[in-house]
């Protein structure tokens, strides 16, 4: 056993909903509260257990781990799952309301890349003032500078007002600033993607380094792949609890990708109310379809006519509107995106305002045999995510077994995560 | 708090796996109570503070054609306009009041220190909503952005304060040692200005009333403040009220160190102690609302 260099017992944090945290609330609003509460103080007789208000909301409760020296924990869990309230616990921004935990060591906290930054400032100004406000001493940026400007790639532009930067070059400053940093503890959240595919890259690579280096990290991303590939153990959180804690990473992202058990999946998905609602395209009912449109059931031949059908209604029509469908294998890996703009564009099926039923076909013979899940993902195209996939996207199930080839040799799985049918010759 | 308590004497003694805790560990967890000023902290982040103050002091006068000398300007156009009310359109002849003192220099030098308390309190009480990003995202003890607030008015009168030697000079008004107390004096005025402003920043956090109360409070307060007018107009036996306002001594404390005139140090120590005061209630306060702030901001 490691020392652990974070010790986290039983943390909760309790946020009204309304009272004192409310943002718009006014003097007399709260001299009221105050009032009502000692009114029913004296109602009550004295210091009775004050009635629970349906209104308080635990971001987390009951939360316990350890962190050894040099782990690299990561920390998934949906939307809403208490994965930030507890970095932010964790990095001293706020106080817990239950519970302890124990820090030994310098922590710097990465929960956004470029805070404090002042567009009025040059990119050397911010450079310093970015860094002492994430912790480090002016001799040490000092130290540090030519590196940081040297990853940022901006050295042309250091005297240069960064409200006259493009956003990536912005971001790309902040990064570096933050990539700089030399902490006993890091705590990341999310700050990975930004800047271009290249960039992205570089900061990946950084931060394996980082991983690499023997330094405590803990991380929440919504990236899988790069949990998989940087974390040693993984913490899973759903609904403010850990639901699961352990050093077997991939069944733990699994798990959380797939959700309780992935044979319970439906394989029909219909929007329970008024979720995903936005102004272009409300989605009603996601199934797999035959060619004619009817419902098929599983498992299905590898050689079957599969098609994704999505049911919708458009709203506002928008040119960057890209609806379709993602495939995941077991193991919560990514086989394939596909959108309605795949092909050419006078190949992309007309949409209208209006019910729509959009029909994606699942290529034959590509996939292997398994149960894969289908999510459904859309957004405007490098504007904004509708359905963004892993976050907030509904999911089916879809299972194949048979129909993998003609050959009488390959009939079952096979190795690998796909099993496409090859063309194979003799050279003349 | 319904839990605290109970929670509270658990952490009194934390189970820590068979280890002492080493000097570098910091233990989370729910605070009560009052809560004191954690001064070690506050200077490991001092250079924060510089960095802050040096950032509001450079952003202030970004893009503008003119600059500090908007600094000087405010003060500069109000000494005019006031000078020219009283002395010429009201009539009244200030100089018998002023111990000799040509008005407009009495003015400009009550209004330069009044300028440099009401622009702390005023970015004071704003700076944690201004910063409210950083609040949210990063660890530093809280304190340090209500101080760094401060320094561009006092930038603002240092280069104000150029003006007020140029204007002693054409009207022959001769500086004494007593110059050599301006700093202290001045000390005074920050003390006074953050008292005010610490306690009115943590109030904003969760009431954004007093964006509203401040200017109009300050403008009640500046005519209630010996700034345009002598201490000497007021009846000798009201000058005990005057005297309990933080600003009111220190003001005219200030206007004498620079003008050369007798320094009423009996005025001064009450309304330093006001200061002293208020700071505190205001330090209490703050450190009391502190940990909600990331949450309400």
């Amino acid at each position: 056993m490691h020392d652990s260099v974070i010790q986290i017992h039983n943390l909760g944090k309790l946020y009204r909903l309304g009272g004192h945290t409310r943002l718009d609330q006014t003097i007399p609003d709260a001299i009221n509260e105050k009032i009502r509460g000692a009114m029913g103080l004296i109602r009550r007789g004295g210091l009775a257990t004050p009635k629970k208000d349906n209104r308080e909301f635990w971001a987390l409760r009951n939360v316990s781990f350890d962190v050894a020296l040099g782990e690299v924990v990561g920390i998934i869990g949906r939307n809403g799952a208490g994965k930030s309230t507890l970095l932010k616990v964790l990095s001293h921004i706020t106080d817990p309301t239950e519970g302890y935990a124990v820090v030994h060591g310098r922590v710097a906290s990465l929960l956004e890349v470029g805070t404090g930054f002042h567009p009025e400032l040059t990119g050397m100004e911010n450079i310093y003032l970015n860094g002492s406000i994430l912790g480090m001493s002016r001799r040490e940026i000092k130290q540090k500078f030519d590196e940081i400007v040297d990853f940022s790639g901006v050295e042309k532009f250091l005297d240069t007002p960064i409200k006259r930067y493009s956003s990536g070059m912005t971001m790309r400053l902040a990064f570096s600033v933050a990539a700089h940093l030399d902490p006993e503890i890091l705590v990341i959240d999310e700050v990975l993607a930004v800047g271009d595919a290249e960039f992205q890259k570089k900061c990946l690579g950084k931060m394996s380094e980082v991983a690499h280096s023997g330094r405590t990290v803990l991380f929440v991303s919504h990236n899988m792949n790069a949990v998989e590939e940087l974390c040693q153990k993984v913490v899973l959180l759903n609904g403010g609890c850990v639901k699961r804690c352990s050093t077997d990473v991939r069944d733990v992202i699994c798990e959380h990708l797939f959700g309780e058990d992935q044979e319970h999946l439906a394989h029909e998905w219909v929007n329970p109310g008024k979720e995903f609602d936005n102004p272009w395209f409300k989605p009603q009912r996601m199934l797999l379809t035959d060619s004619d449109g009817k419902p098929v059931n599983m498992p299905l031949s590898n050689n079957s006519d599969i098609w994704v059908q999505i049911e919708g209604e458009v709203d506002r029509l928008d040119p960057a509107l890209t609806i379709g469908y993602a495939v995941y294998n077991e193991a919560g890996h990514a086989l394939f995106w596909s959108y309605q703009t795949d092909q050419s564009e006078d190949r992309w099926p007309k949409l209208h305002k209006g019910t729509v039923t959009l029909r994606g076909r699942v290529p034959k013979r590509l996939l292997n045999e398994g149960t894969y899940r289908i999510e459904f993902i859309g957004g405007l195209h490098c504007r904004q995510w509708l359905f963004e996939p892993a976050v907030h996207a509904p999911s089916i199930a879809m299972t194949i077994q048979g129909g993998l080839s003609d050959s009488p040799l390959w009939i079952r799985k096979r190795p690998g995560l796909i099993a496409p049918v090859i063309d194979w010759k003799t050279a003349a | 708090m319904s839990t605290s308590s109970s929670i509270s004497t658990l952490v009194a003694t934390p189970p820590l796996h068979n280890q002492p805790v080493p000097q570098s560990a910091v233990v989370l967890r729910p605070r009560t109570g009052w809560f004191i000023v954690d001064w070690a902290t506050l200077w490991r982040y001092r250079e924060l503070l510089a960095f802050l103050a040096l950032r509001d002091i450079k952003v202030r006068y970004k893009q503008t054609v003119l600059g500090a000398v908007w600094a000087v300007i405010q003060p500069f156009v109000m000494m005019v306009v006031l000078s020219i009310f009283f002395g010429r359109v009201i009539d009244i002849n200030m100089e018998d009041k002023t111990s000799g003192i040509p008005y407009p220099v009495f003015l400009y030098s009550g209004l330069l220190a009044w300028t440099f308390f009401a622009g702390a309190v005023t970015s004071c009480t704003n700076s944690l909503v201004s910063n409210a990003n950083m609040l949210r995202k990063v660890y530093f003890p809280r304190l340090i952005v209500p101080l760094a607030s401060v320094g561009v008015s006092l930038v603002d009168y240092i280069v104000a304060f150029s003006v007020l030697v140029g204007l002693m000079f054409w009207y022959q008004v001769e500086p004494t040692a007593q110059i050599m107390l301006v700093p202290l004096f001045v000390l005074v005025t920050i003390i006074a200005a953050l008292g005010v402003g610490i306690g009115l920043s943590g109030l904003t956090v969760s009431f954004r009333d007093f964006r509203y109360v401040v200017p109009f409070m300050l403008q009640i307060w500046f005519f209630a403040t010996p700034v345009i007018w002598p201490v000497t107009i007021v009846d000798e036996s009201y000058h005990w009220l005057l005297r309990l306002n933080p600003m009111g001594g220190t003001i005219e404390a200030l206007r004498a160190a620079v003008l050369g005139t007798p320094i009423d140090w009996a005025a001064l120590a009450i309304s330093a102690g006001m200061a002293a005061l208020v700071l505190l209630v205001g330090v209490a306060y703050f450190g009391q609302a502190e940990r909600r702030f990331a949450d309400v901001v």
